[in-house]
């Protein structure tokens, strides 16, 4: 131990001032949920279900483009999948009510704002890009707890049940394979009609909105994605008369990460250090009582 | 401190006729690991992408360590309420622990895809502070050597270590014995606050990790009293009636209170109606309700003439209720869309059965090595 020195009582104001300057800056912005904004540079694609003739190109480049084998498992010769899978990261899917009115829907990852299975993933495996907004997953860290598929309101991630090194299979906006090659993703490069539309976030829905504007008699008035679970950077329009929950998206204000960090934040900052506290000074007046003995 | 307390080795052989049934249930579940790691989780588990997690969660790890919290919950009277009269069932209950939390954490790994990247939990550039399990997951390994060395006074005694550097280290594990059971069994009801959605609001609640605190609290009593009691009959020795008396007090007061924060918080939110309408899911709720309920009422109502049977047999329900509410949240109430189902598999039972049994095997063999169960008055 080096030998006591007196103590600088300037010295040592300065260091009280600066803890509590640095504490009061600190501490706001440390409780509570931090607030998730979108960057008008993020990667996004838009979906009209109204031009979307059901032909399913985007599943199949999608499989092609980012090697994903057939399911075939339903009579030997079809590729059907029945629902996204760890072989399948897009799917066309159809909504038909009960007077006949029906729906396709294309389903893949929403590259939420504010995602959950980031916020949900211990060991930052899944992560959010903040330069492209693509929501991506990192073998090299991924320990396979599948909290991210448990976190998902949109039931996105999917595993590799039969595997000995299972993955976790989801769209990453095909970030290493066509967008890197092409500059736009598989699915939305074959579209043949252009129900799906690759670009970046802030024109998407600029776009979406001008559709809804132009032709109120076609499209359910909402943009599904503009602040739907915290905004998702997959934006979605549906045809007049079909609500989203028929196209089997949750009805969510917010991100659920959001209620998650709240509350989990909330007991780290304010319930903890009370306790902390009265714990110190049970401690130091036991020790003067004992002195005192 | 607990070393007023005298305790004793049990005599008898380690290898009996129950230690063996044990045992075959282990191998058993050895050779359905090998399946599990050779072939995928698929080959053993009902699992799937709508339920990503099964018993090994719900059961293994969140029950299974709720088990494990007697020395925690008997940690609060003792140290904190100063009720130093508890501290001869402190030993047992923190035995119990120290195996219910490295079979959880043994589970964890069995259940983890990709577990060797496990080691990731020690490189700070992978932490997630906001993830939940983050904080589960470092806290329960944490935790499950911090009680493994609570429990080294027990060795001490046996292999005559020097008790003055034990009874050190034991002080400072005895504090964190405190704060890491708080933390992260609060935070398994806070796991499915993300999952808003999905889990039924008749679960789903920001005061999810207060019930499933103080819930544990009063599993951590009935696991005590009923694993004295059990551990009494088994091995021959007296009953700690009136020690285990005063314990059912607590007991109830957290049964009650525990049901009362749960219809406040329902009336409150406006969630009432949802116990009358929910179908399966109002069933559950009341039959979880009715747990909690029948032991708090009828130990009330006996307390004065409370039998060892009596006490086991509303532990052993209060283990139940606690139990139910676990897989309420984990699995019942939660629901990713109704074209998904979960019912665990033969072999996915095995395995927990076979977990279980590795538990009791470690058990026997401990309290016949080392000094864990009260000394008989002389």
């Amino acid at each position: 131990m080096a030998e006591e020195k007196p103590k600088n009582p300037d010295r040592r104001e300065f260091l009280k001032k600066s803890a509590a300057v640095a504490g009061a800056t600190l501490l706001p912005g440390m409780i509570g949920a931090k607030t998730h904004y979108a960057s008008d540079e993020w990667y996004a694609m838009l979906y009209d279900a109204t031009r979307c003739i059901g032909c399913k190109s985007c599943t199949v480049a999608c499989k092609r483009v980012n090697n994903l084998p057939p399911e075939t498992e339903y009579d030997g010769i079809h590729d059907m999948a029945m629902d996204l899978s760890a072989k399948t990261k897009t799917i066309i899917k159809l909504y038909k009510s009960k007077n006949g009115e029906f729906s396709f829907v294309k389903r893949q990852c929403m590259h939420c704002v504010h995602p959950a299975c980031v916020s949900a993933c211990p060991v930052s495996a899944m992560r959010k890009d903040m330069k492209t907004g693509i929501v991506f997953w990192d073998p090299s860290r991924c320990i396979g707890c599948r909290y991210c598929m448990v976190a998902c309101p949109f039931e996105i991630p999917k595993f590799e049940w039969d595997k000995a090194i299972p993955h976790i299979v989801k769209c990453d906006m095909c970030k290493d394979t066509y967008l890197k090659e092409k500059g736009t993703t598989a699915c939305a490069d074959v579209c043949p009609t252009g129900a799906i539309v690759f670009g970046k976030r802030y024109e998407l829905l600029f776009e979406a909105k001008k559709r809804i504007r132009e032709h109120p008699e076609r499209y359910h008035p909402k943009v599904y994605g503009e602040r739907d679970a915290g905004g998702t950077s997959v934006f979605y329009l549906a045809p007049k008369g079909i609500s989203f929950e028929d196209l089997g998206f949750p009805d969510l204000e917010e991100s659920p990460a959001r209620i998650s960090e709240s509350i989990q934040h909330g007991i780290y900052e304010i319930v903890i250090p009370p306790f902390l506290t009265v714990g110190a000074l049970y401690l130091v007046l036991k020790r003067s009582k004992k002195e005192e003995d | 401190m607990l070393e007023d307390t005298r305790y004793e080795v049990v005599k008898g052989r380690i290898f009996t006729k129950t230690f063996m049934i044990f045992t075959f249930f282990v191998a058993l579940m050895v050779i359905l690991l090998g399946i599990r790691f050779f072939k995928g989780l698929g080959a053993v588990t009902n699992l799937s992408d709508g339920y990503p997690w099964g018993i090994w969660i719900a059961y293994d790890v969140v029950v299974g360590s709720a088990l494990g919290c007697g020395g925690y919950a008997l940690a609060i009277l003792i140290y904190i309420l100063n009720k130093k009269e508890f501290s001869p069932l402190m030993r047992s209950a923190l035995l119990t622990g120290a195996l219910g939390y490295t079979m959880a954490g043994f589970s964890v790994i069995i259940d983890l895809g990709r577990y060797w990247n496990t080691y990731g939990f020690f490189v700070p550039s992978r932490w997630n502070p906001s993830s939940v399990l983050f904080e589960v997951a470092v806290c329960i390994m944490a935790y499950t050597l911090v009680i493994w060395v609570e429990l080294t006074p027990a060795v001490a005694e046996r292999t005559g270590w020097d008790r003055r550097k034990v009874e050190k280290v034991v002080m400072i594990a005895a504090v964190l014995g405190l704060i890491l059971p708080t933390l992260h069994q609060s935070s398994l009801g806070s796991i499915h606050l993300i999952s808003l959605g999905k889990l039924h609001p008749l679960w789903h609640s920001g005061f999810l990790p207060l019930y499933f605190l103080s819930s544990v609290i009063l599993m951590g009593y009935a696991v005590t009293s009923a694993e004295s009691l059990l551990s009494s009959m088994y091995f021959g020795r007296p009953y700690e009636t009136p020690l285990l008396k005063k314990l059912t007090t607590y007991m109830v007061y957290i049964g009650f209170a525990w049901i009362l924060m749960r219809f406040l918080e329902l009336l409150l939110w406006g969630k009432l109606p949802l116990v009358f309408k929910s179908g399966l899911y109002s069933v559950m709720f009341w039959i979880e309700i009715a747990l909690f309920l029948v032991p708090s009422y009828m130990l009330w109502k006996l307390r004065g003439e409370l039998t060892p049977r009596k006490i086991f047999v509303y532990s052993i329900i209060y283990l139940f209720a606690g139990a139910l509410y676990r897989f309420n949240v984990y699995l019942i109430g939660w629901n990713p869309g109704d074209n998904w189902v979960y019912f665990p598999s033969f072999m996915e039972t095995l395995i927990t059965l076979g977990i279980i049994s590795f538990e009791f095997l470690i058990y026997l063999a401990f309290v016949k090595t080392f000094p864990v169960l009260p000394a008989k008055e002389v």
